[in-house]
């Protein structure tokens, strides 16, 4: 028997008999009957921590794809980046893990403050003025950017290019049949979106990847112009490590920036918790979703940070929320900002560029195995679909053999047959590549590919 | 009963250097400091421009800031002293249950055995996680009496969407076009604001003179047209709906579903359970009932566990157990989809996990027990000084109300929430639920001590008395914090969001 209660059986008996009761049950005696359990619950007992400790030992022996075990060249918008002890540390202060949203803007400074920072950053990053504090992760922050479209626009067509993730998309899809939006999906010709081949006319929202799911680097203008002209908001989906060095969603003219934040100081953590990165243009900010940060002062004149523009929040707006999100992800916000600061201005820079220069060297390598083809011709960032001559479920297997973590399976992605793949999908291999992937890993991931390819 | 008030949860000797305002970390930055270090690769540091086509690339650099990691620690380590947390002292915010985390789920959590793992791994090199999903699912159906459940939701409310989504999917199904969606005016603004989301509309069920749901009103408001209702129960005032089984049926007659929000499923785990109760789809808020820590306002997780005649609308993929004892992702027959970009959040349904686990059936009974006794046991204790809203056997939390200090001295809810924090002490909630008027909603949690309960009572009485002797200073509290009352209409009057923003 072990938990965290301090009550001894004297304080209960006394508490107890405070209260003129005699027994704990006696506390629930309001409780019909015929609802009461009388049972017990049918978990097994109790455990101490280092019993417990031996159970999750099981666990993570199991786990075999760890990236303290096998190399990790997948990405789809989670990647294997360096996250030192440094921001480990801060990010694990008790301060920031153990409070709560800061209702109490006296005693809530500290994250305020962080989260302010982090908005800043946000801001800065995607070329938009208006970030909020955090959503989900990106495929959520997505639905949200694609309420707040038809929120500003009356419409419900949303017109989503597939170069947008597939999870992404089929998130989109998930939350549609509640809000009946319609989703339009534009399928890749060579890894571009092919806007021409579909009907944008009373859209609410173009979305565009940047770069795009499989790593392509799409010229955004053509995108923008039809959200001019059909008078929608034009959602940019980008890689935020990416905008170090790229153009910003703001650039490119995007109304609202979404993306995943789980590069900035986040792990793997099998997909969460991560982070919705969202910022939009002032036109939205009454239509912005969850919470926003603001700076004001302090009854003597202090500066200070304060939760603001609550008016279109679910606690007060009710049913007429602009979203129904409460708990956002400020723990993952406060880490971003920390890893940024830790990075700075020019380490953002030298891992975006690591990334673009390891993904290209083991592309060059790769294009000249049998075997393996280009899914696209175009100009890629820091990842790039490869069609092999294998099914990509098995290379991966057998590459993890070599413990190698080959990429992502486009087709496991996609659950099926996907307009992001124009044939062959489920030979289609994602692979990506991070500042932390040596010459010699790279070169090994060549060599079993070959193998993996040839057995 | 005389209780020593030793200060266990009460933080008031926390050290405070002084109360100057911190820069923001681009106040401290120095142009060419830095603190980054990266791995040596041996990849040739090609320029960029000859990767990337020029057009893409921004010529403007995006500044971030410049700092050494010395700097760092400092600023960030300094923001946490600005900052109140649970490990620094009680935080009673009704509704919120800001009960201890404790630390070995965080280090289960931290094991690079499951933090480091790719999300697209396959299933059979993440067996482990798939282990971890399968074995939590199967817990928390136990607990609440429920067929299976998705781990997909990132917080309460997006299980309360997807419970939505469910709902919609189950009438649809059965082809029927249902519009409206039943709430109590107690319930927590979320609740609505899911409604319209999930493409309902509201119809708001009256509470009684007993802060429960009231059955006559209910009724009334049954029709054909009614998809559901979402009840919390105990319900936010802290009450248990004790025709909880009439308004089932009810419901249950005209064809309607009927929602659990769990915000407050830890005032009845191994008591009752939502299954038992009635109910057909339950909302749990990990990061409250089981202690996962809340991270400033997040992560949470909130998983959705459903009646048998629901499961085959689950989201997907669902980690499953396979025949053969291994475990895959299967997604079911008729699934609304996936509600989260990938499998939820792993690591808070890891630590929620290792925390029932150290329980056990019995431990998660006690901790409902005692959680039940420190909230019975304060407002009894308060009950001269703040009545509670509804004076009879609460749950976990009570609803006090601050009415007659208001009547008496002017002294409001707000400013003994902030007078408090001079105290050592977290505010509770305030204003909230809107039916009780000048509420203050105390949840101890059974992680408090009864010597911090009656500190945390006594620090109420001095309150209490100088709003009798001398209430103006009251209206000007809290005075020893990093900073005193915030000017919260000249923040939204004009929006600085950003350190970039015009002043």
């Amino acid at each position: 028997m072990a938990d965290y209660l301090p009550h001894t059986t004297n304080d209960v008996e006394a508490m107890l008999q405070f209260l003129g009761m005699d027994s704990l049950d006696d506390l629930f005696a309001h409780i019909p009957a015929a609802v009461r359990l009388t049972s017990g619950l049918n978990l097994s007992e109790g455990l101490s921590e280092p019993d417990v400790a031996a159970i999750f030992a099981g666990y993570t022996a199991a786990n075999k794809a760890k990236a303290t075990a096998m190399t990790c060249f997948a990405g789809g918008g989670a990647y294997d980046h360096e996250v030192p002890a440094v921001v480990k540390a801060l990010a694990n202060r008790s301060e920031f893990v153990t409070a709560y949203t800061p209702y109490q803007p006296e005693v809530a400074q500290g994250v305020l403050q962080a989260i302010f920072e982090y908005q800043t950053l946000v801001s800065r990053l995607s070329g938009l003025p208006i970030p909020n504090a955090s959503l989900y992760d990106g495929a959520t922050a997505l639905v949200e950017a694609l309420n707040m479209a038809h929120g500003a626009t009356g419409r419900s067509k949303m017109v989503i290019s597939s170069g947008i993730h597939p999870h992404w998309r089929q998130v989109a899809r998930t939350f549609a049949r509640g809000t009946g939006h319609e989703i339009v999906e534009v399928p890749l010709r060579d890894g571009v979106t092919g806007w021409s081949s579909v009907d944008v006319s009373h859209a609410a929202a173009v979305v565009a990847g940047y770069p795009n799911y499989l790593g392509v680097l799409e010229d955004l203008t053509s995108a923008k112009s039809l959200a001019v002209e059909h008078d929608a908001l034009f959602i940019v989906g980008a890689d935020p490590v990416a905008a170090g060095v790229l153009k910003t969603a703001g650039q490119w003219g995007a109304d609202v920036f979404v993306g995943e934040g789980q590069a900035f100081g986040t792990a793997l953590s099998f997909g969460g918790p991560y982070l919705g990165l969202f910022a939009c243009t002032e036109a939205q900010v009454r239509r912005l979703p969850g919470r926003i940060v603001g700076e004001t002062v302090d009854s003597s004149g202090r500066r200070a940070f304060v939760t603001t523009l609550r008016a279109r929040e679910q606690d007060i707006r009710r049913e007429k929320a602009t979203s129904n999100v409460c708990t956002n992800q400020t723990l993952m916000a406060v880490t971003a900002a920390i890893q940024l600061g830790w990075l700075g201005t020019y380490g953002l820079r030298e891992i975006a560029t690591r990334c673009a220069q390891g993904a290209h060297y083991l592309f060059e390598q790769l294009m000249r195995l049998e075997g393996v083809e280009a899914v696209s011709t175009q100009p890629f960032f820091r990842e790039f679909a490869l069609r092999l001559s294998k099914p990509a479920s098995e290379v991966i297997a057998l590459m993890a053999e070599r413990e190698v973590l080959a990429g992502l399976a486009v087709d496991a992605l996609s659950g099926g047959p996907d307009p992001s793949v124009e044939d062959g999908i489920d030979r289609v291999l994602l692979v990506t590549v991070t500042e932390r992937r040596t010459k010699d890993e790279i070169d090994h991931y060549v060599t079993s590919l070959q193998e993996a390819l040839q057995r | 009963m005389t209780v020593n008030p030793q200060p266990g949860g009460r933080a008031s000797s926390a050290p405070i250097m002084g109360h100057e305002t911190e820069p923001t970390l681009f106040e401290m930055s120095v142009p060419s400091r830095s603190a980054y270090q990266l791995r040596t690769t041996g990849v040739l540091a090609t320029a960029l421009g000859d990767l990337v086509p020029v057009a893409h690339l921004n010529h403007e650099v995006v500044a971030v800031a410049e700092v050494s990691e010395r700097d760092l620690v400092a600023h960030f380590t300094r923001l946490s002293h600005r900052q109140f947390s649970v490990d620094l002292g009680m935080y009673p915010l009704g509704s919120c249950t800001m009960k201890y985390n404790p630390k070995f789920c965080d280090a289960v959590a931290g094991d690079p055995g499951l933090n480091a793992v790719h999300p697209g791994a396959p299933a059979s090199l993440s067996q482990g996680w798939l282990e971890i999903m399968v074995t939590l699912e199967e817990k928390l159906c136990v607990i609440t009496g429920m067929s299976a459940a998705t781990l997909q939701p990132a917080a309460g409310a997006a299980g309360e969407l997807t419970g939505l989504l469910l709902m919609r999917a189950y009438h649809q199904a059965n082809g029927e076009v249902r519009r409206r969606v039943l709430i109590p005016d107690s319930a927590h603004g979320t609740n609505p604001a899911s409604v319209t989301l999930g493409g309902y509309e509201v119809t708001t069920v009256p509470s009684n003179g007993r802060g429960l749901v009231d059955l006559d009103a209910l009724k009334a408001a049954l029709g054909s047209d009614v998809a559901g209702i979402m009840l919390t129960n105990p319900n936010t005032v802290g009450l248990f709906e004790e025709e909880i089984s009439e308004i089932a049926a009810a419901v249950h007659d005209v064809g309607g579903l009927l929602y659990y929000d769990g915000a407050n499923l830890n005032a009845i785990l191994g008591a009752v359970r939502p299954g038992d109760m009635g109910f057909d789809i339950v909302h749990m808020n990990l990061h409250k009932t089981f202690a996962t820590p809340h991270g400033g306002g997040g992560p949470g997780a909130g998983p959705v566990a459903v009646a048998s005649r629901l499961v085959e609308f689950l989201p997907g993929p669902r980690a499953t157990r396979a025949s053969d004892g291994s475990f895959e992702w299967v997604t079911p027959a008729r699934s609304i989809g996936r509600v989260h970009g990938w499998n939820g959040n792993s690591l808070v349904l890891a630590r929620a996990l290792a925390y029932i686990d150290v329980h056990g059936g019995d431990g998660l009974t006690r901790v409902a027990q005692h959680a039940v006794l420190n909230a019975n046991w304060l407002r009894r204790r308060l009950h001269e000084i703040l009545p509670a809203a509804y004076d009879r056997v609460c749950m976990h939390e009570c609803t006090l109300s601050a009415s007659g200090l208001k009547a008496k001295y002017g002294v409001r809810a707000l400013d003994v929430a902030k007078a408090l924090l001079d105290e050592g002490f977290h505010s509770p909630t305030v204003y909230f639920p809107l039916i009780v008027d000048e509420a203050l909603m105390f949840e101890p949690t059974e992680t408090e001590s009864v010597q911090t309960l009656e500190a945390l009572a006594q620090a109420l009485e001095r309150i209490a008395q100088r709003a009798h002797d001398d209430p103006e200073p009251l209206h000007h509290a809290p005075q020893s914090t990093p900073v005193s009352r915030v000017d919260e209409a000249r923040a939204a009057r004009r929006l600085i969001a950003t350190a970039d923003a015009e002043r």
